[in-house]
């Protein structure tokens, strides 16, 4: 990974930081006007819709594993921990990255902690996104206090491990949720195939489904990348949880719109209604369909495939809610400018950097403490050892 | 009592006075090109808009149960109990849910800034905590825009309404609305055709998001003790499971 060679996906890389480094002295020396397409009409984009509403949908694998290990204890799971606690943490760093960049007056991002206002959903995900960003950080030591054998740190980690677990799972279920709940006060502006009473409850179902896909997507890629063993057995466990997490929310989602009685808009056709659709076709209708087929399901690319498609569809669901459904009533298209696309991809890409240097120095994959050598048998069991390079 | 300002449609002769002096007030210059400009900005806080010979003022409502406050996730935004819904620039952090979440899109932002603020109407709280009227009724010759008690303007408006029928639409735009609002309009012509929308709801909007986030406390203390308890029983099955000399059990 890092033998200095000049590669496709390094020089993409150079190109978007430089054009990030340039926007970013727009943005801070002549303001959001000048560096974005935000207006009075459009107040919220892509810093909005993608960066932190998809941000921070991404990195919900963190609690949905940590659950799953330390409160489930399924323990099978423990050797993937590190690395989608990993992705969590970054991800979090990364929407507060995003909000200095977004916000008017960025360095008073702290200001909702000392002015109160409890009535106010951004409030509430203000001081669930920190609160979370500081227990993932506790959750996260443990690997720095491994990496420098500080074995008392490592011993006091381990106690309080617990409640940080059952904290993280509460203060994610209510920002996760509470992200749709932001759109709860603009009935009148957001299109009907989106505002819905149930915007916390579908939120949150998708904030699952994302955690799992994302817990596949990036074992995938590092199995790929970093030459790790792809654990199968545990990957086709998760495969099948989505299916079923899946499957509620498609239900949940579907009842919804023919109890509100909007499904008959899609006759009418255009520019909502096709976002509309491809939004079902990848959330729901793809990744089902394809993990209902037992041989796809079993099967490193197919659930590959699967978790890309619902990760693709729910982006798009959030975009869908921040942007597209408000258009309309703000009576003007909106599309990023390039100065906000270059600090979006600079972002990513800088989350991606930052994941493979963490790899790379710190022990974030085989660390084999307390789990035993289960895998193995498993996958003995199961038949295929697949030691599997991903199709992508 | 709660203030209140009263804009009778009918009555406006277009003259903008009333741009002009919120502009002052405002400290916001005030020239032929702003008075042109028919939308309300963050220089121009209060626009007259013109179509035909009607014409239509559009400032900041004042809701009674403002939704820009109850979004504003540092306080900045508050009701006065005089009536006015005011701004503190000192606590803004340009989150912009404020104009998000405006059902009349009000709020604008200062975008041309390094440091931008949010601007808009405050009803002259200023003035209003002083005793005095605002700006814009100050300036208005002819009447067109009154300031003063919420409830003996709604009562003036009812009374315009009855004494008048073919004259007016038979609604008091801002009595209503959103659960209410402190500016209250009459118009001969359909409210819509300024970009006022009728189809809003009656009800306060805070409370969409109120009856949320008031399930929060509940939520926090049954997740926490639900979740408690599942650790403490799969926790409690492998010691078990170690003091029997079983393999722990790993299946779910």
């Amino acid at each position: 990974m890092f033998k200095g060679k000049i590669t496709f996906w390094r020089v993409v890389l150079a190109v978007v930081l430089l054009l990030a480094g340039y926007a970013t002295v727009l943005r801070f020396a002549r303001g959001l006007g000048a560096s974005t397409n935000l207006s009075d009409a459009f107040p919220w984009g892509l810093w909005i819709g993608f960066d932190v509403m998809c941000g921070v949908m991404l990195a919900a694998g963190g609690f949905t594993l940590t659950a799953a290990v330390y409160i489930f204890n399924l323990k099978n799971f423990k050797p993937i921990v590190r690395p989608t606690v990993l992705t969590a943490f970054l991800g979090y760093l990364l929407v507060v990255v995003a909000l200095l960049y977004d916000l008017g007056r960025g360095y008073r991002i702290w200001h909702p902690l000392v002015m109160w206002n409890p009535r106010s959903v951004m409030f509430e995900v203000a001081w669930c996104v920190t609160l979370y960003t500081t227990v993932l950080s506790l959750e996260f030591a443990a690997v720095i206090f491994e990496r420098f054998h500080l074995e008392k740190l490592v011993r006091l980690q381990k106690m309080i491990v617990i409640p940080l677990v059952i904290a993280g799972v509460m203060l994610s279920t209510l920002h996760q949720s509470s992200l749709g709940s932001l759109y709860l006060i603009v009935p009148n502006k957001l299109h009907p195939f989106w505002y819905t009473p149930l915007l916390p409850v579908l939120f949150f179902l998708s904030a699952i489904c994302v955690g799992l896909a994302m817990t596949i997507f990036e074992s995938s890629m590092s199995a790929k990348h970093f030459g790790k063993q792809l654990e199968m057995h545990l990957m086709r466990r998760i495969g099948r949880t989505l299916l079923v997490v899946l499957g509620i929310y498609t239900v949940v989602r579907f009842q919804d719109l023919l109890q509100r009685g909007v499904l008959h808009l899609v006759s009418k056709g255009g520019y909502e209604v096709n976002l509309f659709l491809l939004e079902i076709f990848l959330c729901s209708v793809a990744p089902i369909a394809l993990l209902m087929i037992p041989r796809v399901r079993e099967s490193a690319g197919g659930l590959y495939l699967a978790s890309v498609l619902c990760l693709l569809g729910f982006v798009t669901n959030r975009m869908n809610v921040a942007i597209t459904g408000m258009e309309a009533s703000a009576g003007q298209r909106y599309f990023p400018k390039w100065t906000e696309i270059s600090v979006t991809l600079a972002i990513v890409g800088f989350g991606f950097l930052v994941f493979a240097l963490a790899v790379r120095y710190l022990p974030i994959f085989g660390h084999q403490e307390e789990s035993q050598p289960i895998s193995q048998f498993e996958v003995a069991r199961d038949g295929s050892p697949e030691l599997l390079h991903v199709r992508p | 009592m709660s203030k209140g300002i009263l804009y009778d449609a009918t009555l406006c002769i277009g003259c903008k006075l009333c741009e002009k002096g919120c502009a002052e007030r405002n400290g916001l210059p005030y020239d032929d090109n702003v008075a042109a400009e028919q939308k309300q900005s963050e220089h121009k806080l209060t626009v007259v808009l013109t179509k035909n010979d009607k014409f239509m003022r559009r400032l900041c409502m004042n809701c009674e149960d403002p939704t820009c406050a109850s979004v504003c996730p540092v306080g900045a935004l508050q009701k006065t109990a005089a009536g006015p819904v005011t701004y503190d620039p000192s606590r803004c952090m340009g989150c912009r849910y404020c104009m998000l979440a405006c059902p009349f899109s009000v709020p604008k932002y200062e975008w041309s800034k390094a440091l931008p603020l949010v601007r808009k109407c405050d009803m002259c709280s200023d003035r209003v905590a002083a005793g005095k009227q605002t700006a814009c009724a100050e300036a208005c010759p002819t009447g067109a825009t009154k300031f003063g008690d919420r409830d003996a303007l709604l009562a003036e408006a009812k009374e315009r309404l009855a004494k008048s029928p073919d004259q007016y639409i038979q609604h008091i735009y801002g009595v209503n609305e959103v659960g209410g609002t402190a500016v209250l309009l009459l118009s001969s012509v359909p409210f819509d055709d300024f970009g006022y929308k009728t189809d809003i709801s009656t009800e306060a909007l805070p409370l969409l998001t109120y009856r949320v986030l008031s399930h929060i406390p509940d939520l926090v203390t049954i997740g926490a003790v639900a979740l408690g308890g599942i650790w403490w029983l799969t926790n409690r099955k492998n010691e078990v499971a170690a003091a029997e000399g079983r393999p722990e059990s790993s299946k779910p």
